[in-house]
């Protein structure tokens, strides 16, 4: 018998008498504006919460705040400037020198101020993680409350990968100091975008 | 109503000045108490160190003492607590269960049985009171503050009833003493940095006395404070409420 | 071990808890640092469960869903492992961890690597595996900060969140000017983070093989997610050719929806954090990466048909009961001689090796507050307890303790001999102080002895109060 065989067995053997599966909480009816909270609670673990109406907005914001001179990675075909467009299976270790990675996200949850962002949508499943910044855009009907609302909607998309990503990578080790930008991005933008 | 009175070892060998307010204070409430004379320990000495096994004649001397009656009640939080989880017998289970049902710690007794609504007590003095862990989570005396749920305490209340007495806040509410029963000899250096950092909450915040559900927590603290040369004085609840003439 | 500098500040040696313990506390006022520093992160657990009135509910349902996980174990790992592979994941299984490090050396040694990045995973320090393929000649290069602050050091973590919680800034400058270059003196975290950053980044960019751990799997799904704050596990996959997971058995969940409730309460209950930075879903590998994961048992199966411990298998290794735990804050995470420490590794190390492990159980006071902050209700302050009835039935406990206890239940089961004895005791301790307080005594060492009064409980009561009732009776 080998390892899985007898893994197989002995888990079958000593099994305890069966336990239900309970119910789920209710996502969130009666909770406050999901929009003002996901700000709140971003803006608290630090990140940038920018409310847009419309993709100009977002260019002049993004030209005012990072240099225009470096090199960036643009995942959202609206936004015409485009430095590099995403192409798929190029080496990662070509990202290296990114600045900044502009994607777009499913939906953002309140409760805890993180964006859902799928393979589907980064390029490549590095660019989110090796860039210095990274800006990313939901549309801002599109928060739910709580992670129970949010798991609701993972299922529209078949990922092979995604990610739930809230605020800049950030480490705490050295005596519980707060660092923003660990080994991922040093910040992160969240674009709000309103309907017009 | 009949009640009996159930002393802990080295409150009856140590403090016997706390089994004696604690009688006072339940006759003064007119509460027919007895105290089964031949009554030794609970076992949780043995029971805590792993010999739960050898606690057998413990426990059926237990029985033999407090069966037959109402209601068993004990100024000490820990050793209700054991009973209440351990107190089994080969021979005389339905004796155990019976007793595992009736038995109450004091502050219970008081608000929950005799739902006392004042005491005629006096205690000029800050006091801080320290929460037992078993008497805390264990028996639920008083809300733990790990769990998202509303605050109550049953010692808080009654002090609240103490005229003259002023209860200081603490940093720490409900952290662990230290003493452990073996923990406090076995685990020497942690159990007293544990009892030194509980009295520098107290005494950081002017309490003249601590006080407590259990005399064993209190017992390890005096230790403490006495070799301190400290001012403050340990004091067990029920000593605090039997002030009163 | 020890740095280059010579001795490690930090060594442990091969002593039980309370003599381990006892040296921490040598350093009163570094005790006072290290338990202030956990005691401000339960208190920040504290703050972000108030947050959610629903919080204790959500631990209720948590402790449910992990209930049906360990009563459906099997069921649950062979539809993971139908899924995974249908997913293109290829899945080992590993009875113990000899076995599971001989799996994760075969596919390096495969590929021909001999350097790979790993992120945060205790199942990996569980089976020692760095130390295994270090003599296999394969460079492990710790991507977690503080793990690679204690790697650099030459120590185990000692907390499994915190994995440096122990070290203070000035020591990890000291370190990293000796080993990364950076300037003696400079004890900045930006400045030290910063020069982790580059460091870190040249070994993710240089490795092919990426080694994480598992946070959670999902049977429905076949996919399996992994939380980090740094970013050091995405980063480290999503450069490499070859990702090995390495998850024990235990990490499994039904369905995807259930990590709702488990990604509110990881985060919070570690850190104070309402979630982690990333929290990464790995269902598929990309194209041309390869996926592996190791599904390890090392004695989880068999710790499933003890209805006492089995609970311990609900753990999601959040270390909240570590944070809380008034012991561990004072003697740290050292002192426990296992790759996990505090409450929840004093059950889970002695059903490895009770030898070895024994002392464990008997480091706490049965206080319950780890039992009441842990996110899926493990009882462990009463699993504490049961280790120790085991571990004195299997004769792990010292002959003098044994002899001691058995002599006081002979004492404390009969009124005469307890009469006696008390009193005797309090005779001794009145008129021969000395001889009770000595330094054979451990008390006594720091606390004075209780003052003996004259007469105890039940004699008082003979003389005040038996009288009145015999009085009454005539």
């Amino acid at each position: 018998m080998n390892s899985r065989e007898t893994i197989l067995e002995r888990l079958g053997k000593n099994s305890p008498q069966d336990s239900p599966l309970p119910a789920l909480p209710v996502a969130g009816s009666g909770m406050p504006d999901p929009v003002e909270k996901f700000k709140t609670i971003l803006e608290s673990i630090g990140g940038t919460v920018v409310h847009v109406s419309t993709w100009q907005e977002i260019k002049v914001y993004l030209n005012q705040y990072f240099s225009t001179k470096a090199r960036w990675i643009n995942g959202v075909p609206e936004l015409t400037r485009v430095d590099d467009a995403i192409n798929f299976g190029v080496d990662p270790h070509q990202f290296e020198n990114v600045l900044l990675t502009i994607l777009r996200g499913h939906f953002g949850v309140a409760e805890n101020g993180a964006v859902w962002i799928t393979d589907d949508k980064m390029g490549d499943r590095a660019l989110p993680f090796i860039c210095e910044h990274l800006a990313v855009i939901i549309n801002s009907k599109d928060i739910y409350h709580t992670m129970h609302e949010a798991y609701d909607h993972t299922d529209h998309s078949e990922y092979d990968f995604g990610t739930f990503i809230a605020g800049p990578s950030k480490t705490a080790d050295i005596e519980q100091s707060l660092v923003l930008g660990a080994h991922g991005p040093k910040s992160m933008t969240v674009f709000l975008l309103s309907e017009s | 109503m009949k009640v009996a009175l159930f002393i802990p070892c080295y409150i009856d060998q140590f403090y016997p000045q706390v089994g004696i307010a604690t009688l006072e204070l339940l006759e003064k409430l007119g509460v027919d108490v007895s105290y089964p004379e031949k009554q030794t320990c609970c076992g949780q000495p043995m029971a805590n160190s792993g010999f739960e096994h050898l606690t057998g004649t413990c426990n059926d001397h237990f029985i033999e003492n407090f069966s037959g009656y109402d209601y068993i009640v004990s100024p000490s939080g820990s050793c209700v607590l054991h009973i209440k989880d351990h107190l089994h017998s080969v021979h005389r289970e339905s004796e155990a269960e019976n007793i595992r049902s009736k038995v109450l710690e004091l502050t219970e007794f008081l608000l929950d049985i005799l739902k006392v609504e004042n005491i005629t007590a006096t205690f000029n003095h800050k006091v801080g009171l320290h929460q037992s862990c078993h008497g805390q989570r264990g028996l639920k005396l008083a809300q733990m503050s790990e769990l998202v749920a509303p605050g109550f305490s049953k010692p808080e209340t009654l002090l609240n009833m103490v005229s003259g007495l002023r209860l200081i806040s603490l940093d720490r509410k409900d952290e662990c003493c230290g003493f452990g029963g073996t923990f406090c000899v076995g685990e020497e250096a942690v159990s007293v940095k544990m009892g030194k950092d509980r009295i520098a909450d107290h005494v950081q915040y002017g309490a003249e006395y601590i006080t407590g559900n259990d005399m064993s927590c209190l017992m390890h603290l005096e230790g403490i404070l006495k070799r301190q040369k400290s001012s403050t004085q340990v004091i067990h609840i029920a000593e605090i409420l039997n002030t009163g003439s | 071990m020890t740095t280059a500098t010579g001795t490690n500040p930090h060594s442990t040696s091969n002593s039980d808890h309370a003599a381990l313990a006892g040296k921490f506390n040598k350093d009163e006022l570094r005790v006072d640092w290290h338990d202030k520093t956990l005691w401000f992160i339960r208190k920040k657990r504290d703050k972000a469960a108030w947050q959610i009135p629903e919080w204790e509910e959500l631990r209720e349902i948590a402790s449910q869903i992990k209930n049906n996980v360990l009563s459906n174990l099997r069921t649950y790992l062979l539809e993971f492992e139908e899924k995974a592979q249908k997913n293109g994941i290829t899945v080992h299984w590993a009875s113990d961890a000899e076995e599971h490090n001989k799996i994760v050396y075969d596919i390096l040694s495969r590929a021909g690597i001999n350097k790979v990045v790993k992120s945060k995973s205790m199942l990996t320090e569980e089976c020692h595996l760095n130390e295994y393929l270090a003599t296999k000649g394969v460079e492990v290069i710790d991507t977690d900060l503080g793990e690679r602050i204690v790697q650099l050091a030459g120590e185990p973590p000692s907390h499994i969140v915190l994995p440096c919680i122990h070290w203070k800034k000035e020591e990890i400058g000291q370190l990293f000017s000796e080993h990364l270059g950076t300037p003696e003196g400079n004890s900045d975290p930006q400045f030290l983070t910063a020069a982790a950053r580059i460091h870190l980044r040249q070994h993710f960019m240089s490795s092919k093989l990426a080694i994480t751990g598992v946070n959670f799997a999902v049977a429905e799904t076949g996919e399996f997610v992994v939380c980090t704050n740094e970013g050091n596990a995405d980063l480290g996959v999503q450069l490499a050719d070859i990702h090995i997971a390495c998850m024990g058995i235990e990490k499994i969940i039904p369905k995807r929806k259930h990590l709702g409730v488990f990604l509110r309460l990881l985060a919070r209950s570690a850190t104070g954090q309402p979630i982690t930075t990333y929290s990464s879903h790995f269902r598929r590998p990309r194209k041309g990466q390869t996926m592996h994961i190791v599904l390890v048992d090392n004695g989880r199966s068999e710790r499933l048909g003890s209805p006492d411990f089995r609970s311990a298998l609900k753990c999601i290794r959040c270390g909240a009961c570590m944070n809380t735990c008034p012991v561990y804050r004072r003697s740290g995470g050292h002192s426990y001689h296992y790759a996990i420490a505090g409450p929840i590794g004093a059950i889970l190390a002695p059903g490895l090796d009770m030898k070895k492990h024994a002392d464990l159980p008997f480091a706490s006071t049965l206080c319950g507050s780890c039992t009441n902050v842990c996110p899926v209700k493990i009882d462990i302050h009463d699993q504490l307890y049961r280790w120790r009835q085991v571990l004195t039935q299997n004769g792990h406990v010292g002959f003098l303790k044994q002899s001691g206890i058995k002599g006081m239940a002979a004492v404390l089961s009969s009124y005469k001999i307890y009469q006696f004895a008390g009193s005797a005791g309090r005779w001794l301790l009145k008129y021969l102080p000395f001889s009770v307080n000595n330094r054979f005594n451990a008390w006594y060492k720091q606390r004075e002895m209780p003052k003996a009064p004259d007469q105890s409980f039940g004699d008082w009561y003979k003389g005040n109060r038996k009288k009145k009732v015999e009085k009454i009776e005539n």
